[in-house]
């Protein structure tokens, strides 16, 4: 074989070690890829991460807002009865809001970003409104669904869960 | 070692593992202290000879050297610790109180640990700075600029990740803060963060994964990076040599044996340090506050001092821009310096001229000046949000603002070339100079003039929560 055939031509040596080489980088691959699935988070059932019981619709009034500490969320009811569930963990740098009853609004203690009852954003510097939970109500009981915290650009009706 | 003559007294088997394993004292002669250096492991991270200029203490400082012997100690305290500590939430605050109140030298071990990990950010820096002032990140040193500027992300990755093993509202809270950030990074933001927290927030997921990168990977990858390093050093030609400005050096510098001229000089240095971190550890307690809680973020939630620059623009800054964006590009630009700025005659001087002192207090100064003005301005004048109230806040206070201070950089880089005709070696130091100037600020004021909700206070001033 000439030599211009060499460069144009898949000769076995360089086929074979073109081989290799792929082989090798998959296996790379593959290994990187149990890593980053074996450290997927690992969540436990029944607490904080999967579907949390609150109490009956009665117990929350039009205008409430009640902090659930093992869901991590506040039970917003609305004024027209509409059920929000808010993450407490605030949408700046992570800080948990807490409810200022008195002013009526969710002030972050970090920066000072505030949020209305409904968990939009009055004040930066916090770039978006509360994140929420999917609200499920069965038989007159509110259940909050804390798998994944849901994120929003506004508040929309849409978003309220009525009994 | 001597072989033995016939009718001689043959070495005893106590004379035969003595010479084994510490070879008979310090050889009179240097071709014999030279072979020393050699066939040493440990000595031989030196020549056998080093040239006499680069033996000057104020021109190196030897903050290289103090970074290497507090790794040394953070390894030694922190095996200790590990002893007494267990990774999970319900025991790690306590084992920490434990260790402060009934264990023999426990929070003496756990002050060294904490000071010398802070101490290393510091000397790492000034490292950086000394090399940076000397111009010796310049050709043929630029891959070891890389190497130490991976290093300094590891040890700030090392301190970040030791922060939260105590478990107390201190480490919670700066670790929320810290990690929230990750959150921002465009496209694979979420994911990461998941990834590192090991969940949706700070909990036991991410103590154990903090736990496992503070005790065995960065310290591994960085011991195996300074190993490189040190040998870089050696093949890059040892240490810069230092001069005057204008000077030309020799070609053959004068060079004396490595035993004793530098190794006593390392070895004081080294007994010096060490007796400052164990009087800072018995007296100087590392701070410990109540155990966490997930519910009470207190006010305010402040990330470790080292970030606290970094917080400080993100109370100016979208984000985005805040934590991402200015980071990056001032990252990039770091570690691209030795591709640009790579005249190499001025390597050895300090502040590259006379000139170039002049600009470096010129540079500093107008930072010490125009950065808290700016702070003020932004706080009190500047209302980007407001004043583009349909934009999105990622532009209207991201880009925007970014593009001003931008802007200010390149009237300031324009002015110094027109008025003093500034070569590019001076417009990058000036430049330099300037932003890490306006870090140090940025930190200052988040660490000291921060106060509940992140208000602007005096330091004396400041309202207790």
């Amino acid at each position: 074989m000439s030599t211009k055939n060499n460069e144009e031509k898949l000769t076995r040596r360089s086929f074979l070690k073109t081989l290799w080489g792929v082989i090798g980088g998959v296996a790379a691959l593959e290994f990187g890829g149990v890593t980053l699935a074996y450290m997927q988070p690992r969540l436990a059932e029944g607490d904080f991460g999967g579907i949390i019981e609150v109490g009956s619709v009665d117990t929350f009034p039009s205008g409430s807002v009640t902090h659930i500490p093992n869901g991590r969320f506040y039970l917003s009811r609305l004024a027209d009865g509409g059920f929000l569930a808010i993450y407490q963990r605030c949408t700046h740098l992570g800080c948990s809001v807490p409810w200022d009853q008195t002013a009526e609004q969710f002030i972050c203690p970090c920066h000072n970003s505030q949020f209305t009852s409904d968990g939009e954003l009055l004040n930066p510097p916090a770039p978006r409104p509360l994140d929420i939970f999917p609200v499920i109500i069965e038989d007159g009981i509110v259940m909050v669904d804390t798998s994944q915290p849901m994120q929003r650009a506004s508040f929309e009706p849409s978003q309220l869960v009525y009994a | 070692m001597k072989s033995s003559l016939p009718g001689e007294q043959p070495p005893s088997i106590f004379d035969r593992m003595r010479e084994t394993l510490a070879p008979s004292g310090i050889p009179a002669d240097d071709r014999g202290r030279m072979r020393m250096v050699m066939s040493s492991m440990i000595l031989h991270i030196h020549p056998s000879k080093v040239a006499v200029r680069t033996l000057k203490f104020t021109y190196s400082w030897g903050l290289g050297g103090l970074s290497a012997l507090l790794l040394v100690v953070l390894v030694s305290t922190g095996i200790l610790l590990e002893m007494n500590y267990t990774p999970n939430p319900a025991q790690a605050y306590l084992d920490i109180v434990n260790l402060n109140t009934n264990v023999w030298f426990g929070g003496f071990i756990r002050n060294l640990h904490h000071w010398s990990g802070n101490l290393l950010v510091v000397a790492a820096v000034l490292h950086l700075l000394r090399v940076f002032f000397t111009g010796a990140h310049r050709p043929p040193r630029e891959l070891n600029w890389l190497i130490g500027i991976a290093m300094l992300l590891l040890i700030l990755g090392a301190n970040f990740t030791g922060y939260l093993l105590p478990w107390d509202q201190l480490a919670f809270w700066a670790i929320t803060v810290g990690t929230s950030i990750i959150d921002y990074i465009p496209l694979i933001g979420p994911a990461l963060s998941r990834l590192v927290l090991g969940g949706p927030e700070v909990g036991a997921a991410t103590l154990l994964n903090f736990y496992t990168l503070h005790i065995s990977i960065i310290p591994v990858t960085v011991v195996m990076l300074m190993s490189y390093h040190f040998w870089r050093v050696r093949k890059d030609g040892g240490l810069s040599v230092p001069k005057a400005p204008g000077e030309t050096l020799d070609k053959r510098l004068e060079k004396v044996t490595t035993i004793p001229f530098l190794v006593r000089k390392e070895l004081a240095f080294a007994a010096a340090w060490i007796a400052i971190m164990v009087l800072i550890g018995m007296f100087i307690p590392a701070p410990l506050e109540g155990i966490a809680n997930p519910e009470v973020s207190p006010n305010p939630a402040k990330a470790p001092w080292y970030f606290m620059g970094l917080q400080e623009l993100l109370l100016h800054f979208h984000p985005v821009v805040g934590a991402v964006v200015i980071p990056g590009l001032a990252l990039t630009a770091l570690a691209l310096l030795p591709f640009y700025d790579l005249r190499v005659g001025s390597v050895g001087v300090y502040f590259r001229s006379w000139r170039g002192r002049y600009l470096t207090l010129l540079s500093m100064g107008l930072a010490l000046l125009v950065t808290p003005v700016w702070v003020l301005v932004d706080e009190f004048l500047i209302h980007w949000g407001d004043w583009l109230p349909n934009w999105p806040t990622w532009l209207s206070n991201g880009l925007i603002p970014l593009a001003v201070v931008a802007l200010g950089l390149v009237m300031l880089d324009e002015l110094i070339k027109k008025m003093v005709h500034a070569s590019l070696e001076e417009r990058v130091l000036v430049l330099f100079v300037f932003l890490f100037t306006a870090l140090i600020v940025l930190t200052v004021i988040g660490v000291f003039f921060r106060g509940p909700g992140m208000e602007l206070f005096w330091p004396w001033n400041m309202p207790v929560h």
